[in-house]
C-alpha cells in the first residue's frame, strides 16, 4: 500500500486530527494531532491491511526556534511490506504525548529514551524513568539550550577543547 | 668468611622483598572490567595467541579477589561511580592499567557530555596503555611494565631516598 492510500485510511479515520496533506512520495510523513497519536497507531497496528506490526525507531527533534519539539514514529509492516513515518508536533515547555508502549511493547524503551534525552512526557507509560543517563541527572542533554553541569559526583566535566590549537 | 663456593650449586640466593615481590607479579589476577571495543582486545590478549596466562595473569569475575582492574573502554560518568565502587573493593595490594585513548583521556568522546574524560580522574591509574584500541601486544607490554613496578616495590625495606626508581 502506498503511501497515499495510508494517508487517505487515516484521515477517514481520525478526520481532522491529520493535518498533512497526502503526497506520493516514498518516504512520506504524515503529521497529527499529539493528542490523537495513540489511537492512530492502534488503528495502524490493528487494522488487518495496514498491519503496521513495527515500531521501527522513535525520535525526537528539538526545534528550538520554533519552541517546538518534534517526535517522529518509523512503522513497517511485516506482512505488507510497506512503510510511513508519524510526526507529531508538541510544545517545547511541556512536550506531552500518549504513549504508544501499549501498543508496541518495544516502544516502552524508546520513550524512554526520548524522555531522557529530549524530555518528552509520555502519558501513560507507566515505568518513564531515564534509560541511559545516570538516575540522578539533571536536565536533558539533546535539547539545544541543555547547559553540561560542572561536575558530576565531584568528577570534573571541565575539559581543553580538543579543537583549539 | 666469603659465602663463595661455600654453598651447593642448587641454592639461590635474593631478597625477601624481591622474592615476595616475585610471587606477586607472577599472579596478577586481573578483573574483567571490558567498557567499550578494546574489550575485545582485552579479551584476545587473555585469549590462546596472546596468551596473558603466560606471566601468571588470569581473569577474574569478581573484584574481591582481583589485583589488577583493566578499564578498557569508553568510560561514561554513570559507569565511572560504579568504577569506583568496584576499585575499592578489590583487596590491596591493588593496582589500575588504563587500556586505549578513551579510558586514558575521553579519546574521540572527550567532548561528549555524558563521558567522563579519563578514569584517572576517579581512580589511580599506574599504566596508561595507549591506542585506539590498543593491540595485544600492547596490552601484554602494559602488564610487562606493571610487573616491572610490583617488582620494585620494597615492603620490608624503605628504600633510601636516592634509590627510588
Amino acid at each position: 500500500m502506498d503511501a497515499a492510500e495510508i494517508h487517505r485510511r487515516l484521515r477517514e479515520k481520525l478526520g481532522n486530527a491529520v493535518l498533512s496533506e497526502p503526497t506520493e512520495d516514498e518516504w512520506a510523513t504524515i503529521e497529527l494531532q499529539p493528542a490523537s497519536v495513540a489511537e492512530a497507531c492502534r488503528y495502524l497496528k490493528d487494522d488487518p491491511e495496514l498491519a503496521f506490526d513495527c515500531l521501527s525507531n522513535l525520535t525526537a527533534v528539538d526545534r528550538k526556534s520554533d519552541d517546538l519539539i518534534d517526535v517522529y514514529y518509523h512503522l513497517f509492516s511485516y506482512d505488507h511490506r510497506h512503510k510511513i513515518t508519524l510526526r507529531v508536533s508538541c510544545p517545547r515547555l511541556d512536550p506531552q504525548l500518549p504513549t504508544v508502549s501499549t501498543v508496541w511493547p518495544f516502544g516502552d524503551w524508546l520513550e524512554r529514551e526520548a524522555f531522557d534525552l529530549m524530555g518528552v512526557n509520555f502519558v501513560g507509560h507507566g515505568d518513564l524513568r531515564r534509560l541511559l543517563m545516570p538516575e540522578d541527572w539533571v536536565g536533558h542533554p539533546l535539547r539545544k539550550d541543555f547547559v553540561e553541569p560542572e561536575e558530576y559526583h565531584g568528577i570534573s566535566t571541565r575539559r581543553e577543547s580538543l579543537l583549539k590549537l | 668468611m666469603s659465602l663463595i663456593n661455600t654453598v651447593p650449586e642448587t641454592v639461590v640466593t635474593s631478597t625477601i622483598d624481591d622474592v615476595l615481590n616475585w610471587t606477586r607479579k607472577s599472579s596478577v589476577w586481573y578483573m574483567l572490567f571490558g567498557l567499550a571495543c578494546c574489550a575485545i582486545e582485552m579479551m584476545q590478549t587473555g585469549g590462546p595467541r596472546s596468551d596473558l596466562d603466560r606471566f601468571g595473569a588470569v581473569p577474574r569475575a569478581t573484584p574481591r579477589v582481583s589485583d589488577l582492574i583493566i578499564v578498557s573502554g569508553t568510560l561514561t560518568l554513570k559507569m565511572a561511580l560504579r568504577t569506583k565502587l568496584l576499585y575499592e573493593q578489590m583487596p590491596d595490594p591493588k593496582y589500575a592499567i588504563s587500556m586505549g585513548s578513551c579510558a586514558n583521556c575521553g579519546g574521540l568522546f572527550q567532548l561528549a557530555y555524558s563521558v567522563c574524560d579519563g578514569v584517572d580522574k576517579v581512580i589511580p591509574v599506574d599504566v596508561y596503555v595507549p591506542g585506539c584500541p590498543p593491540r595485544p601486544e600492547a596490552l601484554t607490554e602494559g602488564l610487562l611494565k606493571l610487573q616491572d613496578k610490583i617488582q620494585q616495590e620494597r615492603w620490608l625495606v624503605r628504600a633510601p631516598e636516592s634509590a627510588t626508581v
